[in-house]
């Protein structure tokens, strides 16, 4: 039988303090260095790699997001560019237009200064000839009558006369 | 349930009372008288040994359940353990416990003598007059009187020494003629948790190591909540950036105690009672207090020995305090697990033994259902108390230490 005065885990003895000291501080030194400093690299690492992930990842966002205001400046100027270019061909176009316009109105009115030119020429021309063709008619009247009408002295101023009317006539 | 409880609790320390008492009236008899009344009583202390199967006493019990056996008892089953002595005559002894016989009569009470030694309640006494029996001799039981034990060695009572303790007689110990290095119940639960735990953390360490970069799984996943919790809840806010140097440190106590408290816990695995024994606590506290002293800077010292800003009269009040102070945070890191761990274990008994209480040691099968109907609610409400214990009592150690070198190693402030 026991008694109660036997309370010996208050009692603190060498052997026991000898070993636990000794357990303990090999457990401290052996499981400190081969796994507690270990896993708290590892996870001091993967806290570092989760954080430059989490850094990236905003910096991509924000990578993108300038890209984007970006591609909006590029779309925007393009637009810019194109409606400026339109703006210019039609510019253009129109220039063509009025110089073309303006051509063909110069050119026009030289064609018609040269066209009423050549009509006036062609009508002294043909004026000429006609001038030229009548003279020669006459003569030529003139040469038959001769041959014809010079026998007699009547017929000879009949025809005179009749020339002489027929040229007034004209 | 409160009330049974308050009544159970209520009960176990009359009980307690009334056997604390019977030494304490003893002493006050008359010295002379006493002497002889000594001499006589040991005379036939031994006529009634063997046969005496007392009533059920939930106190010693308990005691004889959270002590530190040199065996290793596991249900019926007794396991020897090494036994590493040394007396200052006869030099150092290393054998196993079974040489005690100690299955002959259980209990613990080892039925041979050896060397002067015997196995009284699990635990290695010597013969104090050692020259009396040399080698081996057979133990006709063991007599308790007053404070004494006594073997019973052909029919002659032979005064017992209990093993040498560290608390210089102030806990009713001190040195005697042996030391008792043993790889005792305790020794082989702490070697047990530490290969365990070594297991485990270096299974998690290679799962760190092979799962790169993964997210944890399994064990590991289960381990490192704890492990960022002192980590970071700890080891961190305490120590500032010396956090690292210390680390180590703080885990292994943290895992070490909270492991030793949970193993303590355990049922049918011999509920060794590390944590519990005064001795572990203080190797713990040592060299809690010895890290944080070898680690304390100037500004540390100086508020201990010569505290700045305050007036000179002041100065000579507050270092004597502050000294003080100084080993009565280790004393109470020390005593803090010890009690919680050990009234734990205690109560826990206590409840199983109402079971026997109320049985009259198995006379009363009725009483005996009263028991177990008390004993098996209140010893898992206990239980479940005993479980937060375990973490509560882990961490405040754990935190406690942190904060003891925090403020060792704190760089000047203010």
């Amino acid at each position: 039988m026991l008694f109660l005065a036997d309370f010996s885990v208050i009692k603190p003895d060498f052997g026991l303090f000898f070993w636990s000291c000794l357990i303990f501080i090999l457990f401290w030194v052996l499981i400190g260095k081969f796994a507690f400093k270990p896993i708290a690299d590892a996870l001091r690492k993967r806290e570092n790699d989760i954080q430059s992930a989490l850094d990236e990842a905003g910096k991509a966002r924000e990578e993108m997001a300038k890209m984007q205001a970006e591609n909006e400046a590029l779309l925007n100027q393009a637009r810019e560019e194109r409606s400026q270019m339109l703006k210019d061909a039609k510019e253009t176009k129109d220039a063509i237009i009025k110089e073309a316009k303006e051509g063909a109105k110069e050119e026009a009115s030289k064609i018609l200064t040269n066209a009423s030119l050549e009509i006036e020429n062609q009508k002294k021309n043909a004026i000429a000839e006609v001038k030229n063709q009548a003279g020669l008619m006459a003569i030529s009247i003139t040469e038959r009558l001769v041959k014809e009408e010079l026998k007699d002295k009547a017929s000879q101023e009949q025809l005179v006369r009749k020339l002489v009317d027929e040229i007034n006539l004209s | 349930m409160r009330k049974s409880r308050s009544f159970v609790i209520w009960a176990f320390f009359a009980v307690a009372y009334f056997f604390s008492l019977t030494p304490i009236a003893a002493q006050h008899d008359d010295s002379h008288a006493q002497n002889e009344a000594h001499e006589h009583h040991t005379e036939d202390l031994c006529a009634h040994v063997g046969h005496h199967e007392g009533d059920f006493d939930p106190g010693s019990t308990a005691f004889h359940h959270i002590a530190d056996p040199n065996l290793y008892s596991i249900g019926v089953w007794n396991f020897p353990l090494p036994c590493i002595l040394y007396n200052k005559d006869q030099g150092w002894d290393i054998f196993m416990s079974s040489k005690f016989d100690f299955d002959f009569r259980g209990h613990g009470d080892g039925h041979k003598a050896y060397r002067g030694y015997v196995l009284d309640g699990g635990r290695v006494m010597r013969i104090k007059d050692g020259s009396l029996v040399q080698g081996e001799a057979v133990v006709g039981g063991f007599a308790h009187l007053d404070d004494e034990s006594y073997a019973c060695i052909d029919g002659t009572p032979h005064l017992l020494e209990a093993k040498s303790t560290m608390d210089g007689g102030f806990l009713g110990g001190g040195i005697t003629s042996f030391y008792d290095f043993s790889i005792t119940k305790n020794v082989v639960g702490m070697l047990l948790i530490v290969l365990l735990l070594g297991w485990l953390f270096l299974r998690i360490t290679k799962a760190y190591q092979q799962r790169d970069g993964m997210a944890p799984k399994g064990v590991q996943s289960f381990i490192e909540p704890i492990f960022l919790f002192i980590q970071d809840e700890v080891a961190k806010p305490f120590l500032g950036d010396k956090w690292p140097k210390f680390q180590p440190l703080l885990m292994a106590l943290f895992f070490f105690i909270l492991a030793l408290n949970l193993f303590g816990q355990i049922p049918f695995l011999g509920g060794v009672n590390v944590t519990g024994n005064l001795a572990v606590t203080m190797a713990l506290a040592l060299i809690a207090f010895i890290v944080t002293n070898i680690n304390g800077k100037k500004p540390y010292w100086e508020h201990i020995l010569w505290m700045p800003g305050v007036p000179g009269w002041v100065k000579f009040i507050i270092t004597p305090v502050e000294i003080l102070g100084l080993f009565i945070k280790p004393l109470t890191l020390m005593l803090r697990l010890f009690a919680n761990i050990t009234a734990g274990h205690i109560v826990v008994l206590t409840f199983v033994g109402l079971i026997f209480i109320f049985g009259q040691s198995g006379q009363s099968y009725g009483g005996s259902a009263i028991g177990i109907g008390l004993s098996i609610p209140l010893t898992l409400f206990m239980l479940a108390i005993e479980l937060l214990v375990a973490f509560i009592q882990a961490f405040v150690f754990t935190i406690l230490t942190a904060s003891y070198i925090g403020a060792a190693t704190e760089d000047a402030h203010h």
